[in-house]
């Protein structure tokens, strides 16, 4: 099986082209792909549409937001484009009231739906979510068996972004805890998926077949983090 | 009988909505005030937090250098798991989501209207907004309860004829609970049940925009 393993997080992401369109895991700062985005933001393609659950923290967070700071998003799909509060405001919800930026607001399992069915070959679906709200505004409705649902589309992408645990070097991947978050959904639905990996990437065979999830076959790339200050670690959040 | 007049604090009021959750439900609290309900004394009822991350059976926060980097609830907070837990992925979780998997979501809001619309999502001349998983959880979970401020920091009414701001989801709310009583919404609208102490009922009705039914058997607020 071929070896996927990249020596660095810049060879990794060197092709990305401007425009592209990328997908990055994580959930209220877990499986955040860090070293991947800051990767990109090295290597400074612009015109970009990132998928994510959010737009960025601010500050010393490492997430799509050093993108936003960059210049180099074009628009996000997410599901949250705004803070709960005006005085919380991130970079992306200043440029996107300033009309710099474009932001696609999306219900979080919608979200998360449009990308399964990009991995899982669906051309589009049916869903409860968001009917009678703006989010359903200009869409098909339709019935089934008394109840309105709406009509949602596929979500691709040509890169996925993502933050594993374990992996081997043909790419299988395991997520540990809540880390798996939006991850291995993210993982099927991109043309070129890319992982960046805590452990050490283990040889073929080192793996429970029983236990991968994420299947080698859907992932293109693997890196392994580095230690500190070199490989970009998470610490606990204070919330 | 002149008894003191305060409004219900928010561990008290979310106390009240845990007094709800029967035994073997599967419960998702939203971020902020709801979370407050896990720190309920649930004694020998057995309660299962689901968290839409996709972490199905969380125990308490971790204390402070005892925190799993890779586990943290829907807010954030790194928390504990319970014996028997499992974890799944964002697909996953919201399917279990919408397929009615959850017994109940406890969410906080801006506005609640008479007909069960909700608005919690985007506020008033804003371009953006946050829905994260709010109107899956609205439209997916078998109850909808709501805990919230009775009005606005300027006075304004919350508990309305009709939402104002854009919605979350339309008729599901089914319980709401507020710094001034528990209300339940039926077909006859808000209909308050137990009322903060030292207040009557004209007292919230004058700081609620809808038309309240009181309760026959309006009780005090309880806490037990």
């Amino acid at each position: 099986m071929r070896n996927k393993v990249y020596a660095s997080f810049d060879e990794a992401v060197a092709d990305v082209p401007d425009g592209a369109t990328f997908m990055s895991g994580g959930f209220a700062g877990i499986g955040v792909p860090r070293n991947l985005l800051m990767a990109l933001v090295r290597q400074g393609a612009k015109d970009l549409t990132g998928i994510s659950n959010n737009t960025g923290g601010q500050g010393e967070v490492i997430d799509v937001g050093k993108l936003v700071e960059n210049g180099q998003i074009r628009k996000m799909v997410c599901a949250f484009s705004a803070a709960p509060h005006p005085s919380r405001a991130n970079l992306f919800e200043k440029l996107n009231e300033q009309g710099l930026v474009e932001a696609e607001l999306v219900p979080q399992g919608t979200l998360a739906e449009r990308m399964r069915a990009a991995g899982a070959g669906i051309g589009a679906f049916y869903t409860p979510t968001g009917v009678g709200t703006e989010t359903a505004e200009g869409k098909e409705h339709r019935e089934f068996n008394g109840r309105t649902y709406v009509l949602e589309y596929p979500l691709h992408a040509d890169y996925a972004f993502v933050r594993a645990y374990r992996a081997d070097t043909f790419g299988n991947l395991q997520f540990r805890r809540s880390q798996r978050n939006f991850n291995p959904v993210m993982a099927m639905a991109a043309k070129i998926t890319i992982a960046e990996v805590e452990q050490d990437i283990v040889e073929l065979g080192e793996l429970d077949p029983d236990s991968i999830h994420t299947p080698g076959i859907v992932v293109d790339r693997v890196v392994k983090i580095p230690p500190p200050p070199e490989g970009i670690w998470d610490t606990p959040n204070r919330r | 009988m002149a008894e003191e007049k305060t409004p219900l604090d928010r561990q008290t009021m979310c106390n009240r909505i845990a007094m709800e959750f029967q035994d073997g439900w599967v419960v998702n609290l939203g971020v902020g005030m709801p979370t407050l309900c896990s720190n309920y004394d649930f004694g020998d009822t057995d309660i299962l937090f689901q968290s839409e991350n996709g972490v199905i059976g969380y125990g308490p926060l971790s204390p402070e250098g005892e925190e799993d980097i890779h586990l943290v609830n829907a807010g954030g907070q790194h928390v504990t798991l319970q014996q028997g837990a499992a974890i799944i992925h964002h697909a996953d979780s919201f399917s279990l989501i919408r397929a009615g998997y959850i017994d109940v979501t406890v969410m906080g809001a801006y506005e609640v209207a008479e007909n069960g619309d909700f608005a919690n999502w985007k506020t008033a001349g804003r371009k953006g907004g946050g829905i994260g998983g709010a109107m899956d959880l609205a439209v997916g979970a078998k109850q909808v309860f709501i805990a919230m401020e009775h009005t606005t920091r300027e006075g304004a009414p919350r508990l309305l004829k009709r939402c104002t701001l854009p919605v979350t989801a339309t008729g599901v709310v089914k319980k709401v609970v507020t710094n001034l009583g528990l209300f339940d919404i039926t077909p006859e609208g808000f209909v308050l049940r137990e009322i903060a102490p030292g207040y009557t009922p004209e007292e919230v009705q004058a700081a609620t925009e809808a038309t309240l039914v009181i309760a026959p058997d309006l009780k005090e607020f309880r806490v037990s």
